[in-house]
This record gives structure tokens, sequence and C-alpha cells, in this order.
């Protein structure tokens, strides 16, 4: 089913999304990957505060290609989630609300999510001119020196998404795997 | 003898890790087109819908048509009547890639050490595979390479009692863990025989051959088409959200081996399988 959503991610909103709804997001998010989240898990760590809060936050696995001049931004794809699956547990039980992605995630993910009425969402991968479109503009806000890989907040307007994992435990990879199974 | 200016080299893979990340080949395009016609999965055929459109805004709008742009694998076929003069022509091979991904508005997306991790902020260096084969005339292959799919692929060294079905069920099992993960639809390179390291650079060669082409050889035709059609019977489909189209080719090169080995090597590229090739 489709939905249009706000972000950042009302407590309500995020429980009410169900894994194969299609969602259209519109408002703030950021991205990080993996050298951000290793920062971010350092900085916790030492006791440190976060460069964002990630109270009801969207964090989106993006490092983009450069912007040609004039556009806020380059490619703009998801990367495998899998890879901050080490990272995020922590951040949900912090408050992080949503994080978009694609791939598989651990089963701790996936525990945190409910455990936090939380939302994991997958962009289609390798799309990532057409998803620069809906993204309107683009501002590095912490660790400028990780190039790509910086935390950038992004301004969206109808980003194309689709719940993977929700907070009452659905996987949709599980389940859309294997409705089209024809191995008998 | 002929004698080819290294700068030309720099030039030509310039323009080839431009055009490589913003261009489909025909083939991939041909098979992707037909792939969204035949998805049986309605969300299957949105997504290979929208790569459709994705495509068509990388090359209107000049964006790559993925924003990881890849490690740029070279594959460089010299003549052995050629001389290069003007310098050294590995730095020349980096001099391209670092001015085709500066100037191609191209993400720089290697680290100088693989523990230490600092960006080296051009891209380089590339990974380059040089072949001295008769003639006089060079052939470059640029094949800019995605890590998502790159980080499922494998190695195994099978026994030879494993025998083919052995081969085929390693190859579907790395498809299957590969899963999602990898940006299906995908297309599937591998190296059968050789040693470690050959089948390894056979099963990334495999990618560069067009994927309507099947092999020359009766039985390893035979092993693609069946192949295939059961890494589509898995249900993983496009994006990994179900569907009935997960790979759109399988290609096998193979090579003698020892009579103790049986090596195999399954390198998965997504569909933004990305190569480029220009003789001079």
């Amino acid at each position: 089913m489709d939905k249009y959503i706000s972000v950042p991610l009302s407590d309500e909103d995020a429980r009410s999304l169900r894994a194969g709804d299609y969602v259209y997001l519109t408002g703030t998010i950021y991205t990080a990957r993996d050298a951000a989240h290793k920062r971010m898990q350092e900085t916790l760590e030492a006791g440190g505060k976060l460069p964002v809060d990630m109270k009801n936050n969207v964090i989106y696995y993006m490092g983009p290609s450069p912007a040609r001049e004039g556009r806020p931004i380059g490619s703009a794809g998801p990367t495998t989630a899998s890879r901050m699956d080490k990272y995020a547990p922590a951040l949900l039980d912090l408050g992080l609300k949503g994080m978009i992605g694609k791939g598989k995630r651990s089963q701790a993910v996936k525990d945190a999510i409910v455990r936090n009425g939380a939302v994991y969402f997958a962009a289609v991968g390798g799309a990532g001119a057409l998803l620069s479109k809906a993204i309107v503009k683009s501002e590095v806000i912490a660790y400028d020196d990780l190039g790509t890989e910086a935390i950038r907040r992004l301004e969206v307007e109808n980003f194309p998404v689709i719940v993977v994992n929700d907070c009452q435990g659905n996987d949709l990879y599980e389940t859309a795997i294997r409705a089209y199974n024809r191995e008998g | 003898m002929r004698t080819i200016d290294v700068s030309e080299i720099t030039k030509n893979i310039k323009e080839m890790c431009i055009e490589a990340n913003h261009f489909l080949s025909e083939d991939m395009e041909k098979v992707l087109d037909r792939a969204a016609e035949q998805e049986e999965s309605p969300l299957g055929r949105q997504i290979l819908e929208q790569l459709q459109e994705n495509r068509k805004i990388a090359g209107e709008d000049m964006i790559p048509i993925c924003q990881d742009t890849g490690m740029a694998v070279i594959f460089l076929e010299a003549g052995q009547e050629v001389h290069f003069v003007g310098g050294d022509l590995e730095a020349a091979v980096n001099e391209g890639v670092r001015q085709g991904y500066q100037e191609g508005f191209l993400r720089k997306s290697v680290v100088k050490d693989p523990i230490q991790r600092e960006n080296t902020g051009d891209n380089t260096p590339a990974v380059l595979h040089c072949r001295i084969v008769p003639g006089d005339q060079v052939k470059i292959t640029v094949a800019p390479k995605g890590f998502g799919s790159e980080n499922m692929s494998r190695v195994f060294m099978l026994k030879p009692a494993d025998g083919i079905e052995g081969v085929k069920n390693a190859i579907l099992t790395a498809v299957k863990d590969a899963g999602p993960n990898a940006c299906p639809p995908m297309v599937v390179g591998v190296g059968i025989g050789g040693t470690f390291e050959k089948c390894a650079l056979m099963a990334k060669h495999a990618l560069t051959r067009p994927v309507d082409q099947r092999s020359e050889t009766p039985y390893v035709r035979e092993m693609e088409e069946e192949l295939l059609a059961k890494i589509n019977a898995s249900g993983i489909g496009p994006g990994g959200l179900g569907g009935s189209v997960t790979a759109l080719a399988v290609n096998i090169e193979t090579y003698p081996t020892h009579i103790a080995g049986l090596p195999v090597a399954v390198n998965i590229c997504c569909h933004v399988n990305r190569h480029s090739t220009r003789e001079l």
C-alpha cells in the first residue's frame, strides 16, 4: 500500500508501517555509512555527544558521487545495510526510528527494530540517478574529512522506499522471496 | 614495431571511466528491458521500470547510474609488436583513472590501506591485469566494479570428486547467499579450473563477456543455461524483493587445472554491469 510520510519519523508513523508498504518520505534525513558509524560508535564509547540527535531521525546508508554544478547532489542510491549491523542496535536504542539501505539485516538489528518501534526501509539499489531527483538539498554537517562518507543532512521530497522490517518483526525479504520460489 | 605514446592510454582510460559509469553496453540494456517485460512480480516489474528510468536519467543528465562508481578494474592486452613510449605504462593507466574520476564527477571509493583506510582522494590505484598477445594492437577494457556485489563473491577450492554437481552447488550457494545484498538482477561471472588466483581472474573476466553470448563449449553452455534457470527459480527477484528475474546471465570461463584440484570462483555483479572496451 502506498503511504506518504513525513520525516523525522513520529513514533506513531513508525509503528503504523508494515513490511511491503511502498512509502514516499518527505522532510529531513541524515546520511551515514561505514566510517561515520565507526566514528559515532567511538564517540559513544568515549562518553561523547553524537553530531546528530538520533531521536525520531532516519539514517540513509549512502555515500553520494560528487554533485555537478547547479545540482544538490550526485548519484545517491543505498549501500548494503548489513555492514552497519554492528552499530545499528545502539543507535536504535538512542531513539533512531528509521534506516534506509539495501539488503538483509541481522537478527540483533531486527530485534532492536521491534524493541524500539522502528523500521528498516529498502531503496532500490543501483538507482542512484533516479533517487537523486528526490533530494532537493544536501549539506555536510559532520565528519567533513570523510569525503563521501561524511554525515549529510538531506532534504527529501517523496523519496521512494519500501518497508522491509517492521516493528512487528515482519521481514519482506523472507516472505516475498518465498512467494516466488519455484524450486519445489 | 608500432610505437604508442602512453598519453594515448591515459586519454582513452579517462574517457572510458566516464562512459562506463553513465552508459551500459547494448547487450545489458537489451536484457534489462526484456526482464522488465518478463518479470512476474508487480513490485519486481516496478523496480525494473525504475531501473530503466534511472539509466535514462543517467545518460541525459550525466549522473552516474550508481553512486558506487567502483574500483577501476582494467584488462589491458598489448600486442608484442607494440613499444610504449613517453613514460611508465602503469602510471599512465592510473593517471587516466585519476582524470576520469575527477572530471567525470565520479565517486572516490578507494582507500590507501585496507586496515588504516584513508581515502586516496582520486580513486587510484586501478586494479590492472595485463597480457601480452601477438600483433600490434592494444585492447583495453575498463570495468568499474561496485562492492555491494563484490563483497558477495566467493572462491571454493573443491575436490575433483565433487565434480560438476559440486560446481553447480557452489555457484548456487554463492548466488543465494548474495540475495538482496548484491542488487539483483545480477550477472554471475564464474571461473572453473586453473589455480586459486586464476579462477578468480577468470570469474572477473567472464563478467565482461556480452550477456547474450553463451560459451562455445557445449557442456559449459548447458551449465550456463541450467544455472540461470535454477537461479531464477529461487524467487529472490529484482532488488531481492521477490520475483522471477534474479539473474540476467551466467558467464563461465574454464582453464586446465591440477590433478588434485577443482577451483571455482564466483564473481557476482549487480545489474549495473559496467564495461567499456576500445582497441587502439
